[in-house]
């Protein structure tokens, strides 16, 4: 198990490089000198040149890479040219929210998206089917910037239920998470539908009913476990997903997290948080995959660690 | 087995989705003779909600081609200062903006822009991604590895997170949100038909081809590329719905379409602002999307269920 760890953690080190030298490459890639974007567009010849030097854009690019390589790892990604802040300390202010925010979203989507899934596949095309289908299928549907709006037009303003923007309280939590999670519980209900009927179709199914089990029993301990497994695929490759939605519906609930500074910054040309923010978003998802995967041979016994 | 559209599609490589060698025997009958085409068109039609949402992308596109038609108003520079925030009345369908402007006639040009958005990038996505496939499933080797390794690392970001990365470096703009959009469709796509290509080129009729001396360039586009047409065909049609959501949302942050275009994403975003005393001018464009990424959800669902041979047992 441990040995398998470390070998997905070695199969990572070829993509964490390419990821690291795209995200290197960005911001010279960004039409126009590197240093002038840096220094700001009424800049003069001078500045330029200065910022140059500071940031050590006039040396060879491979040197740079090098330069830009361990100041990453050891935490640190430049200033903010809005702020003048460290990049990193800008990233550590906003990181709990919307960490929890995508936590929040998470835990609820994936008990909605369960139980929908699960009473879909037991009365399969029957009403409670449908209807869970049909919200489903409106859910992947609807847009997370358009639903964050009618949710917030409904609750907060109309009906003075819920707080608008922020993130101060519990309260606040409550309709940004039900709209980024909308989406994701739409994913996991479909496709929990689907992994629970190819399952109870199964021969060990059908063995456990013939020999007097309650349906509740074989649906619940039977059935539950083996759909699981691919439940939980899904459920990581939909926190990626979370982290990316995040970005809109942090903007509609002007919301004090990630997504929202990295939507200011590509706005302000904010290239330092920019380039820092592709970069943890991307290693998140990376983490997140490996976590799936050592999850997925956890819960199913038949994966062998080679 | 059914990740829909949405960000990520699970091991495509292990649900050879639509595999079928292209021409199945004809059996016994001989008036109905069973041919792929046939068979899909006969379990499509069974399909009655992809067959009314099929029916609404027509529509929509008609629209679309004709919008200078059916649109009453000038969708940019046509403004009625006397009925500002006006609901809607049978001058104004769906009533005026704050500006003046008539909100039908903004959607149904709208209509354009998304429905170009949404094919525009998913085809030039699945035109590059199905030819990385076939060349990674085909030759396998250096070419599977350099191609397979570029998709894990496309697939490192999420989807958005590219595409703004993207805008970020082309610059904002519809089409720099197409190419943005597009990209990240290319790995789904090169990963689908890789899987395929894998499983129909060790068939025996792929087998024949080669011994009668077929060259490869003859063996992929007349042999397999058809194999794999059917699985494409469905994520088109699911991705497209996925797409709009992206550009619809890249323009609802300022990255896309600019006011006064009038992008659905972005007529959302400028309808921020006034919520409180014209909310049905974020209510149309908001309907106005959600009806078209539902109509192509429900016609992707259709037609992966007439085209996926596993689903008749069930």
């Amino acid at each position: 198990m441990l040995q398998y760890i470390a070998k997905r953690l070695a199969g990572l080190v070829p993509t964490l490089i390419i990821v690291a030298i795209m995200v290197f490459m960005f911001l010279h890639l960004l039409p126009g000198d590197p240093a002038r974007l840096a220094a700001g567009m009424d800049a003069t010849p001078e500045t330029v040149e200065l910022v140059r030097k500071d940031l050590g854009l006039d040396r060879p690019l491979h040197e740079q890479f090098a330069r830009y390589v361990t100041g990453v790892l050891r935490g640190d990604f430049g200033r903010s040219l809005r702020t003048k802040r460290p990049v990193s300390q800008e990233i550590g202010e906003r990181f709990a929210p919307t960490f929890w925010l995508t936590v929040a979203s998470m835990t609820w989507s994936v008990v909605f998206g369960l139980i929908i899934g699960m009473l879909s596949a037991v009365w399969r095309n029957r009403w409670p089917d449908r209807l869970g289908m049909t919200l489903a299928v409106s859910g992947i549907s609807f847009p997370a910037f358009a639903l964050g709006m009618v949710l917030m037009q409904i609750f907060s303003v109309q009906l003075g239920w819920l707080p608008t923007v922020g993130a101060d309280s519990a309260r606040h939590y409550v309709l940004p998470s039900i709209t980024l999670g909308a989406a994701v519980a739409a994913i996991m209900a479909r496709f929990t539908r689907s992994s629970f009927v190819d399952i109870l179709g199964d021969d060990y199914i059908r063995t456990a009913r013939a020999k007097g089990l309650s349906e509740r029993i074989v649906v619940m301990k039977h059935g539950l476990r083996n759909a699981l497994i691919p439940v939980v695929t899904m459920m990581g490759l939909q926190f990626g997903f979370l982290l990316g939605g995040s970005i809109v519906v942090e903007v509609v609930f002007n919301w004090p997290g990630l997504g929202r500074l990295l939507v200011d910054a590509v706005d302000m040309r904010d290239y330092p948080v920019i380039q820092a923010l592709v970069l943890l978003f991307s290693l998140e998802f990376i983490l997140i995959n490996l976590i799936v995967d050592v999850l997925y041979g956890l819960i199913n016994p038949v994966i062998r660690y080679r | 087995m059914d990740p829909v559209g949405q960000p990520v599609i699970t091991d495509t490589e292990h649900v050879p989705l639509g595999v079928t060698e292209p021409t199945a025997a004809p059996v016994a009958e001989i008036a109905a003779v069973r041919t792929p085409w046939r068979e899909f068109l006969r379990k499509f039609r069974r399909q009655h909600a992809a067959l009314v949402a099929g029916g609404f992308v027509v529509l929509l596109v008609l629209i679309a081609v004709f919008a200078p038609i059916v649109a009453p108003f000038d969708p940019e520079s046509y403004f009625d200062y006397e009925n500002l925030n006006a609901r809607p009345s049978s001058k104004y369908w769906l009533g005026v903006d704050p500006l003046g402007r008539d909100i039908f006639s903004r959607l149904v040009w709208g209509a354009r822009i998304s429905l170009a958005a949404g094919f525009g990038s998913v085809a030039l996505g699945a035109i590059i991604g199905t030819v990385l496939g076939l060349l990674a499933g085909y030759f396998e080797g250096w070419w599977d590895r350099i191609i397979m390794r570029i998709c894990d690392v496309l697939f490192a970001f999420p989807g958005i997170l590219l595409a703004i990365g993207i805008v970020a470096i082309l610059g904002g703009g519809m089409l720099n949100v197409i190419i943005a959009v597009a990209v990240f469709s290319v790995p789904t796509f090169a990963r689908l038909v890789r899987g395929n290509t894998l499983a129909l080129k060790h068939l025996t009729y792929i087998e024949a081809a080669r011994s009668i001396g077929a060259s490869d360039s003859t063996i992929i586009s007349r042999h397999i590329f058809p194999g794999t047409i059917s699985a494409v065909v469905v994520y088109f049609s699911l991705r497209i719905g996925t797409s709009i959501i992206t550009a619809a949302s890249l323009s609802f942050l300022g990255l896309g379409a600019q006011p006064p275009t009038p992008e659905w994403g972005a007529m959302l975003n400028s309808a921020r602002a006034d919520m409180m005393i014209a909310p049905h001018t974020a209510m149309f464009p908001a309907i106005a999307i959600f009806l078209t990424v539902l109509a192509f959800n429900l016609l992707g669902d259709g037609l992966r269920d007439a085209l996926d041979p596993r689903i008749e047992r069930r």
